[in-house]
């Protein structure tokens, strides 16, 4: 039992039955929903005349198509406002909680789970979008699902899947100042691919993770799925139990301290197997951007971006198309590059600590001029603390935009889109063609210090000599 | 029950990139729907307004049914949008260097096979297609084959998934929903789900 690792054990405690195909049915115990991969799930248990059965282990929220100016309804858009009233109906007639528009627990899914305390170490978390590895950051086994999959677990609480394969991400050592765990995480995906996780869970582990706060834990983990791999987490401990003692979904007083106990014995013991293990030391992590179409193609941001012939041949012809789009040429430093707007939002990093690091950027600084800069808090929670602290006053001093919750221009089903060959700097998680929402906009990944830093300077900066 | 998936036969289309991300497939602006229609018309629609001559708009490839793509292919969102274009499109199996695992998962429910073959083995098939786009292409699973004209390539699929089509289980719904009494003796021993009483 104590070489078994955190996932398998999961695993075990949730597995109901083998299936006629070998697949395991594995029960859910959170099932997180939002209004784009949801209508036609439900659509599929009214077509079958099923029910949901276990309707309080599902949440829903609305995030992606919400716009972040005016939220006042019905929505401009009319298919927008068509997914809006569809999940109200569809939570209505199935019993399920809908954190809407006007309840201040709503924002992007995988913001509010953590932060109600739905998410906790030892479940299994399903939601029908492929960023629901963040969740694994509580030692939670978290997976991504398509539509198909979000009616299995809506009709029944469990779903087929086959189980994948365990390897360890070691990072030991200190990270260097201005190294945030968006570079942690984007420099694990250069290294092992946008493929590499394929067939595998990520657990993560080592001095750098079990340094993290919560936050930049979830950052880490949101981005497993980058990297391929089916999920992707870190084994809970003192800071995960400390994140969630008070939070309004938590148990509660003796059941918290009998949780906590729990929570703290799944974690994957010394002498743990897995079946496959990378070590990366901790010191060879830059301040890390992107500069082509898939999260794997960046540099540190002091590099030149890698010559053609650098790569394996297969890589080739891929990395030529990306520098075709982007426009770069190889050899070229990445620092410099002209922006044209600024980005800092999304479940990658969108939470409180992270308008913190940018607030600290812009403090006192201008917005460059003819840069369109956005700061779009994760969730209502978020936008809430922030002003608390005064960040909003901040970054409207600085020339940012001030929007409420959402998913806003991480993804293109919202008003906040890219225009025509803009380039942008984003905390978000994808660089893919079109995926900002013009078909031929560019988008540099980075963390949300430098997306700040990008944005008063007008290109990309190195966060340690930003001054 | 649905049909059993044993093999699958129709002219081909090649498109032999790689990390080929389910944004480009259907684009996000496309997913502001309450139903699957219609997305077929929009599979690849950026990527073939900057490419005139992407294979989705090439008259001789019209009316494929079996897509010859590269490594890693459907990586990013979870969006089954993606898929559902592809089907809608006329796609009915794929035969790929690798995929990525929610777009594997996605198109196993709907009864689509995803099959892998080697990089020099999908060239050789994209030769094949090319030269001939009439000719009829086979997936195979039982073989674990592809053919197409004279060119035969062994290919693999996971062996859970390759089950439950070629027995015709891929429809987990109803399955799953069986185990109702088994579903609800696993929660009782779950300690998130009785107090943490362990
Ligand atoms: S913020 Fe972006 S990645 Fe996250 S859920 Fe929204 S659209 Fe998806």
């Amino acid at each position: 039992m104590s070489s078994q690792n955190l996932f398998n054990r999961v695993w075990d405690l949730h597995t109901v039955r083998t299936l006629p195909s070998g697949q395991t049915q594995l029960f859910i115990g959170l099932h997180l929903i939002h209004e784009v991969t949801s209508p036609q799930a439900f659509q599929m248990l009214r077509d079958r005349g099923l029910k949901v059965p276990y309707p309080q282990r599902t949440f829903a929220t609305v995030d992606h198509i919400i716009p972040t100016l005016s939220q006042a309804r019905p929505f401009q858009d009319d298919l927008a406002e068509q997914m809006m009233s569809a999940i109200e109906k569809n939570c209505r007639e199935f019993g399920v909680t809908l954190l809407n528009l006007d309840d201040n627990r709503q924002g992007i899914v995988h913001v509010v789970g953590p932060e109600q305390g739905l998410t906790v170490p030892g479940m299994t978390i399903a939601c029908g979008d492929s960023h629901t590895s963040t969740h694994g950051a509580f030692g939670s086994i978290a997976f991504g699902i398509g539509t198909s999959q979000v009616a299995d677990v809506l009709a029944s609480q469990t779903m087929a899947l086959g189980r994948p394969k365990v390897r360890r991400i070691l990072v030991n050592g200190k990270l260097a100042k201005g190294v945030y765990a968006k570079d942690v995480v984007l420099h694990i995906i250069r290294k092992l691919g946008v493929n590499g996780g394929v067939g595998y869970a990520y657990e993560y582990a080592g001095d750098v993770f079990s340094a993290m706060t919560m936050e930049e834990r979830m950052t880490v983990c949101n981005m497993s799925i980058e990297g391929g791999a089916r999920c992707g987490y870190i084994n809970p401990d003192q800071t995960t139990v400390d994140y969630i003692k008070g939070r309004p979904f938590a148990p509660k007083s003796e059941e918290f301290e009998r949780a906590a106990k729990w929570w703290l014995s799944l974690a994957s013991g010394p002498d743990a197997t897995f079946d496959d293990e990378v070590s990366i030391p901790a010191e060879e992590i830059q301040p890390t951007v992107t500069w082509g179409i898939n999260p794997a193609q960046s540099v540190g941001v002091s590099e030149a971006i890698p010559a053609v012939d650098s790569f394996p041949a297969a890589d080739q012809a891929g990395v030529r198309e990306a520098l075709a789009f982007m426009e770069f040429q190889e050899n070229q430093p990445i620092q410099g590059t002209k922006i044209n707007v600024a980005f800092i939002g999304s479940c990658t990093n969108g939470r409180i600590s992270d308008l913190r690091e940018a607030a600290k950027v812009a403090q006192g600084h201008k917005v460059a001029s003819g840069v369109r800069a956005l700061v779009v808090p994760g969730s209502q929670q978020v936008l809430a603390q922030a002003e608390k602290e005064g960040l909003h006053e901040i970054f409207k001093a600085a020339g940012f935009e001030w929007r409420a919750a959402g998913c806003s221009m991480c993804l293109a089903m919202n008003p906040d889109k890219l225009q025509g060959r803009e380039i942008c700097a984003s905390s978000s998680n994808r660089n893919f063609k079109g995926r900002q929402g013009s078909p031929t906009g560019r988008t540099l990944l980075m963390s949300p210090a430098m997306v700040a830093a990008a944005a008063i300077k007008g290109a990309v900066t190195d966060i340690r000599e930003f001054a | 029950m649905p049909a059993q998936i044993a093999s699958v036969t129709g002219t081909g289309i090649p498109l032999l990139l790689d990390d080929i991300d389910t944004d480009r497939i259907i684009p996000a602006r496309y997913l502001r729907c309450v139903t699957f229609e219609g997305l077929g018309e929009h599979a690849f629609e950026d990527d073939r307004k900057q490419d005139p001559s992407h294979p989705f708009d090439n008259p001789k490839f019209q009316g494929a049914s079996v897509l010859v793509a590269g490594r890693n292919f459907g990586c990013g969102s979870s969006r089954e949008h993606a898929p559902q274009a592809l089907i809608r499109w006329g796609i009915k199996a794929i035969v790929g260097e690798s995929f990525a695992e929610i777009f594997f998962g996605n198109c196993t429910s709907n009864g689509v096979p995803l099959v892998t073959a080697s990089a020099a083995d999908l060239k050789q098939l994209a030769a094949a297609i090319e030269a001939n786009p009439k000719a009829a292409v086979t997936v195979d699973l039982l073989q674990q084959q592809v053919r197409v004209g004279t060119v035969t390539v062994p290919c693999q699929m996971q062996a859970g998934a390759k089950q439950a089509l070629v027995s015709g289980n891929w429809d987990f719904l109803g399955q799953l929903v069986d185990a109702a009494a088994e579903v609800k003796q696993t929660s009782g021993n779950i300690p998130y789900l009785n107090g943490y009483k362990v």
